[in-house]
């Protein structure tokens, strides 16, 4: 089950060029997304707490946290999905609760879960998708092909969708995000539930929309690895935007060598650290972790003053993962268990869930 | 690993807000019913067992104790129009239903979220189940010959309309319900409080004639009743049957001794298929 209200995130796509397609309307000046002050509530629970952001058109932007840290309900209040409790959010020009289908025609949405008819064929699903947004003829069938081709399924374009694997169910879903030529795509966890290699492919194609489209994309994640991708990332955690930056700009800021030890008693640990050294540590995922600004001078003081049986030492050179735990004081894996547990315990995110589990 | 396809850089379209944008909801969702039904064969032809099974099995073992054939009308004849009816019936609201596996198998979001607006996805969705409902139900007339009734150009045409009115009415209260539904387990709660006592009072299975009070009643109150009867009217017209016959397994419907006109019926059942899609529309706006 799922920790957060997850509202239909919608997989949203991208923007217009303008240098090259002459018909179009130009580009709105100015940011593609702006959040002023967004906040929601599901009963007490606050979900998103005063966020306030804007990602620049043509941005790759990341949201980074834990499941149940926001992330898919902002998005899905950029998608004119759920109504915000406060605050307001632009989208492609468009207000996300007074131009709701302006905003919808502007944005393609790829979601966390599957979306997509198993027993039409992946033209059908496309055509069913493109006509909806107000595509026809032949336009619409070069289009179809162009991104069927992107995503390397132009030779089952006639096979049912039933009988397509989870990575081309995904590649799919992307590609249908982008059939309408939307201004900002929306990813949801675009990779959540598939192999490295496939998640690979998918970010093969984000990389490549990028070139071709001139899309604004913001995606949401919960790997690590993935933001690094990103032009800029924002840390969402309970709700809150937590930290907002690049990610060389993110990890330069930490600038220390994260050290984890392993020890029969973390305690005792943490307790000589702070008495000899003054750090505070932390138990991580069965570790002692803390932070030291010269790791690998650190380590042979540690065994020379410290005074503890370490079994094991691991130095590591800061990481978003760092970033992450700088910021929140937990790493993302550990923050994804306690607020699974916080959000399942409160009946309102209960009863959202299961509305919203469909 | 991504073969450089480098698609040109898209056009952009941009959503209008005319009534085209609207309608294109309701026809590219009419087209997905229609698609789905013609590549389901095996729902085609399951769907026609039920009725297969009624009118000859049931109607014909019933009719050595119901001896309809003294009057002149065999009891399968009597029961083909009610069985016509309950093709339409359960093909419509089977149809409507499919909004919960939509919801949740997600394509239901994909829906949601397009830049149309939620009243034209139900009008399409009702419009498809019509046309599915009404297909079906042509295919069940393919064996009025076997019991009796003539292929009467006419009465084909009566038929075939009023099958489709009933079939949008059904699908409306279908959708309607279908609306606020989460799983597909409520389904089941639906067939058994609505669909199956509507379709008992409906006079399929029986005329709706020399009743206790009380199960007259509540004949009147179901409003299949003012369905079906139009289809019993319409193909009793093309049987030559004796008055006789006529009284006692087409009676009609009367309020108070007036028996009720088929147009009046057909206005009936017209005014609550507008108000089921009004409601439909309104609560599935509501989704999210």
């Amino acid at each position: 089950m799922r920790a957060l209200a997850k509202p239909a995130a919608g997989p949203a796509t991208a923007g217009p060029a303008m240098a090259t397609a002459p018909a179009a309307p130009p580009a709105p000046a100015g940011p593609a997304v702006v959040l002023e002050h967004l906040s929601k509530r599901f009963g007490d629970l606050e979900a998103v707490r005063d966020v306030s952001f804007s990602v620049a058109t043509g941005e790759l932007f990341g949201l980074l946290g834990p499941n149940g840290a926001g992330k898919s309900t902002t998005i899905s209040m950029l998608c004119t999905l759920l109504r915000p409790s406060a605050g307001r959010a632009m989208v492609g020009g468009a207000d996300v609760v007074t131009e709701r289908a302006k905003v919808r025609g502007r944005i393609g949405l790829v979601f966390q879960d599957p979306t997509l008819d198993e027993y039409l064929t992946a033209e059908e699903n496309l055509r069913f998708h493109g006509e909806l947004y107000g595509m026809t003829g032949s336009h619409l069938g070069e289009r179809i092909t162009q991104v069927l081709e992107m995503v390397e399924l132009a030779d089952r374009r006639k096979d049912e969708v039933r009988s397509f694997s989870g990575g081309m169910r995904r590649r799919l879903e992307i590609a249908r995000g982008l059939l309408h030529s939307p201004r900002v795509l929306f990813l949801d966890e675009p990779t959540v539930g598939l192999d490295p290699q496939t998640r690979a492919h998918i970010w093969s194609y984000i990389e490549m929309l990028r070139a071709s489209e001139a899309i604004t994309i913001l995606l949401t994640t919960h790997y690590m690895d993935e933001a690094e991708h990103c032009d800029r990332i924002a840390i969402i955690d309970h709700g809150r935007i937590a930290v907002l930056d690049t990610p060389s700009a993110l990890k330069e800021a930490i600038g220390r060598d994260r050290i984890e030890i392993s020890v029969a008693e973390p305690e005792k640990a943490i307790e000589a650290l702070k008495g000899h050294f003054d750090i505070d540590a932390t138990v991580s995922e069965g570790s002692v972790a803390f932070y030291v600004q010269d790791g690998d001078q650190f380590v042979p003081r540690l065994f020379s003053e410290g005074g503890i049986a370490i079994s094991a030492v691991r130095i590591a050179r800061p990481t978003l993962d760092d970033v992450f735990m700088s910021y929140t004081g937990r790493t993302i894996r550990d923050a994804e268990a306690t607020s699974g547990e916080l959000l399942r315990s409160s009946p309102h995110v209960r009863a959202a869930v299961a509305r919203r589990r469909r | 690993m991504a073969t450089a396809v480098m698609p040109e850089i898209a056009r952009v379209r941009e959503v209008g807000g005319s009534l085209r944008r609207h309608l294109r909801g309701v026809v590219v969702v009419w087209r997905r019913e229609l698609i789905r039904f013609g590549r389901d064969r095996t729902r085609m032809i399951t769907s026609l067992v039920q009725p297969v099974l009624f009118l000859f099995v049931l109607g014909t073992g019933l009719s050595t104790i119901a001896r309809t054939a003294s009057i002149g009308v065999s009891f399968e004849t009597f029961m083909f129009p009610g069985i016509v009816g309950m093709t339409v019936l359960f093909t419509s609201v089977f149809s409507a239903i499919s909004i919960v596996w939509d919801r949740e198998f997600g394509f239901l979001r994909e829906m949601l979220v397009a830049p149309v607006p939620r009243w034209s996805l139900v009008l399409g969705k009702c419009l498809g189940g019509t046309t599915v409902a009404t297909i079906q139900g042509c295919i069940f007339l393919a064996f009025a010959g076997a019991v009796g009734v003539p292929y009467s150009p006419v009465m084909l045409v009566e038929v075939v309309g009023e099958m489709a009115l009933m079939a949008f009415t059904l699908t409306a209260f279908g959708v309607l319900l279908a609306s606020r539904m989460q799983q597909m387990q409520s389904f089941q709660v639906v067939v058994q409080f609505f669909v199956m006592p509507m379709f008992f009072l409906s006079g399929a299975m029986f005329p709706l004639s020399g009743l206790p009070s009380w199960l007259t009643a509540l004949t009147k109150v179901d409003p299949l009743s003012y369905a079906v009867d139009p289809l019993r009217r319409a193909i009793f017209d093309h049987l030559h049957a004796s008055p006789l016959a006529l009284r006692t397994l087409d009676p009609g419907i009367s309020w108070n001794g007036w028996k009720l006109p088929v147009g009046l019926e057909l206005g009936m059942v017209a005014v609550m298929a507008a108000v089921l899609l009004g409601a439909g529309m309104v609560v599935f706006s509501k989704t999210d």
